[in-house]
């Protein structure tokens, strides 16, 4: 701690001109360095960015090409293996995906925000209690539930519906997007909500006409995390559904066949499958952030 | 004097009144302030609470859906069971070492990346695109990516790499099962800790940076005594974030060796789920998810201590 207070404090007790007398010379021995390091960064990202790449080159190409070895690198490429996902029945999983994530985001978002109100900007008593029970149920195993979760369903005819998911979904992802919005209502400035209510706005006009828009681009954060969970959803989908509401990535282990091989047709599916998560999340980098951490990180 | 005490009584009788008055509208200033909160909490209470109380009630009977006549209360016998079980044993240790290996594995590979992140060069932006793609591939596809394309001891990549210097082909799922899963899971977990470090090292004021350097502090010294310190908060919710994460591991174990072989690289949430249905024995399932919870809370408490003092100090500072 004193150190940071020490050279926190050095700028105005030493005397100015030192800094540019030091900084040409600093930077002429960083330079190479600091083009070495650009070169490291550059191959770690690619190294990290090859699988990615590899399941790319793979959908383009034909069965016998993906899994040859050595592996093909020169090839004409294919568009065989996206026809044929197109041509399946792809098109029911990737819309029951697509219904289940945007549903629940629906309802986590009509919940969370006025749950987040109720913790952050008129808070109730207990507010640290609530957080914490919210928090709580992130960190319950969700296979320590799953076998009453399937038992109820089967008894009430719930099996296999997609009901059933979007139910799930808004659950396991509402406590993350409490603790989001909180912190986005956190950072309201107390006298605009004080200048409001001095007009005499009455609570819903106050909070349909400043908070709200105030607070939007927190809105869509937290959808964005809600979106991500709710579509890569694997082990409530696997367990509760079959025919009628299986999900995209159940779609993905449907590709892959005992007899014969499936790898260029699962990698095609496998892109498709990840590609709107991915072009979500490369838009809004920053978001992410604040998601991932649960709001706590800006 | 008859008056006085008249005035008085009048007088007591109006604070009761106002009192009882304010105790009112206390009261339902209280339900006006809890209204807005009561969908989002009672659907969590519903949706995680009641099955967790069934599933304690299944764990203290011994329901087999493959015997249907067998269904009776047998006290704590599934926890007796459990705990001369190896395979639970064995479940309960991979978890553990699952979760430490990927979060600190990723933690350090996060925070090298975070920093060689945090300065200007040439295609900064488009390389931090490509290392947050990990994080966002589907994980189910991420895991078959792995155990199919990069690790298939025929044609996976990996295997052709490792021939290339020279390295015969490793089976690796089958032979090294637990590093396996843990090397997809921090290709996967890596990026999460890199963002949240990185926003963490952006956060820092430069003119700290600066008068340590004008000081005579050198890179080392200055990210030891002043970038370290600085990070903590971050690192702490970074492993807290990442163990809630990646404790409850499914998709890859179910994916690249379906706990195999035999029952090497099950973890709990996978055993668990082999048991119940696979096996169908719901007491027994039922009573291991119980202890998961148990030993899952009691981490969990120290876990959220410490995240809500990191939370609160930082908010008020």
């Amino acid at each position: 701690m004193t150190t940071t207070a020490e050279t926190a404090r050095t700028p105005q007790a030493s005397p100015t001109k030192a800094s540019p007398a030091r900084r040409p010379a600093s930077a002429r021995r960083r330079r190479p360095l600091g083009t070495l390091l650009t070169i490291l960064t550059w191959l770690i990202a690619l190294l990290f960015f090859a699988p990615v790449a590899w399941m790319v080159i793979t959908s383009f190409k034909q069965e016998s090409q993906a899994a040859s070895s050595p592996p093909t690198f020169f090839f004409t490429p294919t568009l065989e293996q996206y026809a044929a996902i197109v041509d399946s029945n792809a098109g029911a999983y990737f819309l029951n995906s697509a219904i289940a994530t945007a549903v629940s985001t629906l309802l986590v978002i009509v919940m969370a925000v006025p749950a987040a109100y109720a913790l952050s900007i008129r808070p109730v008593k207990r507010t640290q209690d609530v957080l914490f029970f919210f928090i709580s149920t992130k960190m319950l195993p969700i296979v320590a539930v799953i076998m009453p979760i399937y038992v109820i369903a089967g008894q009430i005819g719930m099996l296999d519906n997609l009901l059933t998911l979007i139910v799930l979904y808004t659950a396991m992802n509402l406590p993350i997007a409490v603790w989001m919005m909180r912190s986005f209502f956190l950072e309201v400035p107390g006298e605009v909500l004080e200048a409001a209510a001095m007009d005499g706005a009455s609570l819903l006009a106050t909070m349909r006409r400043v908070l709200i828009p105030m607070v939007t681009p927190g809105i869509a954060a937290t959808a964005l995390i809600c979106v991500i969970f709710a579509w890569n959803e694997f082990f409530f989908a696997l367990n509760l559904s079959a025919a009628n509401a299986a999900t995209a990535p159940l779609y993905l282990l449907s590709t892959m066949t005992s007899e014969g091989q499936f790898l260029a047709q699962l990698s095609a599916a496998s892109v498709l499958a990840s590609l709107p998560v991915v072009l979500a999340g490369w838009f809004a980098q920053k978001q992410l952030v604040r998601g991932l951490s649960m709001g706590a990180v800006k | 004097m008859s008056p006085a005490p008249e005035q008085a009584g009048r007088r007591d009788r109006r604070d009761a009144e106002t009192l009882r008055a304010d105790r009112t509208a206390e009261k339902a200033d209280a339900r006006r302030r809890r209204l807005p909160l009561l969908p989002a909490l009672i659907f969590v209470i519903v949706c995680t609470q009641i099955p967790f109380l069934l599933t304690i009630w299944y764990s203290l009977r011994s329901r087999n859906l493959l015997r249907p006549e067998g269904d009776q209360f047998v006290g704590l016998q599934n926890f007796v069971d459990l705990f001369v079980d190896s395979t639970f044993r064995t479940a309960a240790i991979n978890s553990v070492g699952i979760t430490l290996g990927c979060v600190l594995i990723s933690m350090v590979l996060g925070l090298g990346l975070a920093l060689l992140l945090d300065r200007s060069f040439p295609g900064r932006g488009v390389v931090r695109t490509l290392l947050i793609t990990p994080f966002l591939i589907m994980p189910v596809a991420g895991a078959m990516l792995w155990s199919i394309s990069m690790f298939d001891p025929s044609y996976g990549l990996v295997n052709w790499l490792l021939e290339l210097v020279g390295i015969g082909a490793v089976d690796f799922t089958s032979q090294h099962p637990v590093a396996s899963i843990i090397v997809a899971l921090v290709w996967q977990w890596t990026p999460f800790m890199m963002l949240l470090l990185l926003a963490g090292l952006q956060s820092q004021t430069k003119d700290v940076l600066e008068a340590a350097q004008i000081d005579g502090a050198g890179p080392v010294k200055t990210f030891l005594l002043v970038t370290l310190p600085h990070l903590r908060f971050y690192l702490e919710l970074s492993v807290l974030l990442g163990a809630i994460y990646v404790v409850n591991t499914f998709d890859h174990i179910y994916l690249m060796t379906a706990g195999g072989p035999g029952t090497a690289s099950a973890n709990l949430p996978f055993y668990i789920y082999q048991r119940a249905f696979l096996g169908f024995d719901i007491g027994q399932s039922a009573a291991m998810g119980v202890v998961t919870v148990i030993a899952t809370i009691i981490l969990a408490l120290l876990a959220l201590r410490l995240i809500f003092r990191s939370i609160n100090a930082k908010e008020q500072s």
